[in-house]
């Protein structure tokens, strides 16, 4: 049990920062930038999430994952709050973040500028082997193996890989 | 009080749940992967967009939650458009159907993300970036095939025929849907349409019989059809957690 003086934002942080994406366990909820706040009245601890996307059935699993990581460090009153607004963007996502994604084999998302053409037919972003760094690359699928990916090729190494859309 | 809210979060909650449904009828059975994977992960978007109004209908309600709402209403208290529980016939009728509701849901999104109710406008500004891949996506298949093959083009006019009839209950407001004025996006989604019909060599119908009546609970016979898969397991084994 930790009494309330010993509660401290700080530790909580450092807890969150254990707490992995289930299906891109390389990545923590605090790479992702989908943890929004820590707030603590009494001995309440409130966590603030955002959802990456709507439908994101990781989210529920990310939910009960902080709790347990929490309870483990014997906090025990515990509120998970989920907050739409302002929308979550790729952009929350930290540079660490990043660079672990691309050590795993995922392409990073690109800058954001880029996608905000919904032109029809319009040529793929250029996307970055995650292996080879290549951009001779092409999108094979719009939609990957999750909603937040896409599925290249990479022309040059030959590899397919995942990469994590711009959003 | 507050009821028209309800029942407009719940049109809105309906009408994404139904699609949702409708479009996970295609997973393992999709043309090629890639497009399986396409439409399910439209459906899988379209299935959290519905949670987020569910939840927030549920917030307003008091006394109940987003499963309930979704398993366990009936059919005249579904308030959800025509257009999204046809059947999803062939590969052509059901990127139609997407297309035709997508752009729609764009043009809503982008007035209801603007609009007075905070947590409605929160969902809306979270899930048009979906929506506008859903409308690229769709648009782009309308295309293809529509001014493809021989083939391909006659099952696109027969599910423009098929489905023409249910988009002009999109712009009729039902009593409860004051939040955006449905009536004044109507111009904008025609214009929309005429373009990438133009594109596709296929023809908007004009002077077509409009059915209406989704939003009031009362539907067509297809509706009873996908509850009846959708909510058989809470019916059979109430209570029952995955």
């Amino acid at each position: 049990m930790v009494s309330d003086t010993e509660i401290s934002k700080k530790n909580i942080w450092q807890i969150l920062e254990t707490v992995v994406d289930p299906e891109v366990p390389v990545l923590t909820i605090t790479d992702l930038g989908i943890v929004r706040d820590v707030r603590i009245s009494g001995s309440e601890v409130e966590i603030v999430i955002t959802p990456t996307y709507t439908g994101c059935p990781a989210m529920d699993m990310i939910a009960m994952n902080i709790r347990l990581a929490l309870l483990e460090n014997g906090y025990q009153n515990i509120k998970i709050t989920s907050v739409l607004s302002p929308v979550w963007t790729t952009d929350w996502m930290s540079e660490d973040g990043k660079r672990k994604l691309k050590e795993y084999g995922i392409a990073p998302p690109n800058p954001r500028q880029q996608v905000c053409n919904n032109d029809l037919f319009a040529a793929a972003e250029a996307v970055q082997c995650p292996h080879c760094n290549s951009y001779h690359t092409h999108r094979i699928s719009e939609f990957g193996s999750t909603a937040c990916k896409a599925l290249y090729q990479c022309d040059d190494c030959k590899e397919p890989f995942d990469y994590f859309k711009c959003h | 009080m507050n009821s028209q809210l309800i029942n407009y979060t719940l049109h809105l909650a309906d009408t994404t749940l139904i699609l949702s449904q409708r479009n996970s009828e295609w997973c393992g059975h999709g043309p090629v992967l890639e497009q399986d994977i396409a439409i399910t992960n439209i459906s899988l978007d379209l299935l959290g967009q519905s949670r987020n109004f569910y939840q927030y209908a549920a917030q307003l309600i008091g006394d109940t939650d987003e499963n309930k709402l979704a398993y366990l209403r009936k059919e005249r208290e579904f308030k959800n458009l025509l257009l999204v529980e046809q059947a999803n016939g062939d590969w052509g009728q059901t990127i139609l159907r997407q297309y035709l509701f997508s752009q729609f849901q764009y043009l809503l999104f982008e007035q209801l993300q603007n609009g007075n109710d905070e947590q409605l406008a929160a969902i809306a500004a979270k899930s048009i970036k979906e929506t506008a891949y859903h409308v690229r996506w769709s648009s782009e298949w309308v295309i293809r095939l529509g001014d493809g093959t021989e083939e391909s083009r006659s099952r696109m006019i027969n599910a423009v025929d098929e489905l023409w009839r249910y988009t002009g209950e999109m712009f009729l407001p039902a009593e409860y849907e004051t939040l955006v004025d449905v009536s004044l996006l109507e111009k904008k989604w025609l214009d929309k349409v005429k373009e990438i019909f133009n594109e596709a060599t296929l023809t908007v119908p004009e002077n077509t019989f409009m059915q209406s009546g989704g939003k009031e609970g009362r539907h067509t016979e297809q509706l009873g059809f996908i509850l009846t898969e959708l909510q058989y397991m809470q019916r059979t084994y109430p209570g029952a957690e995955w």
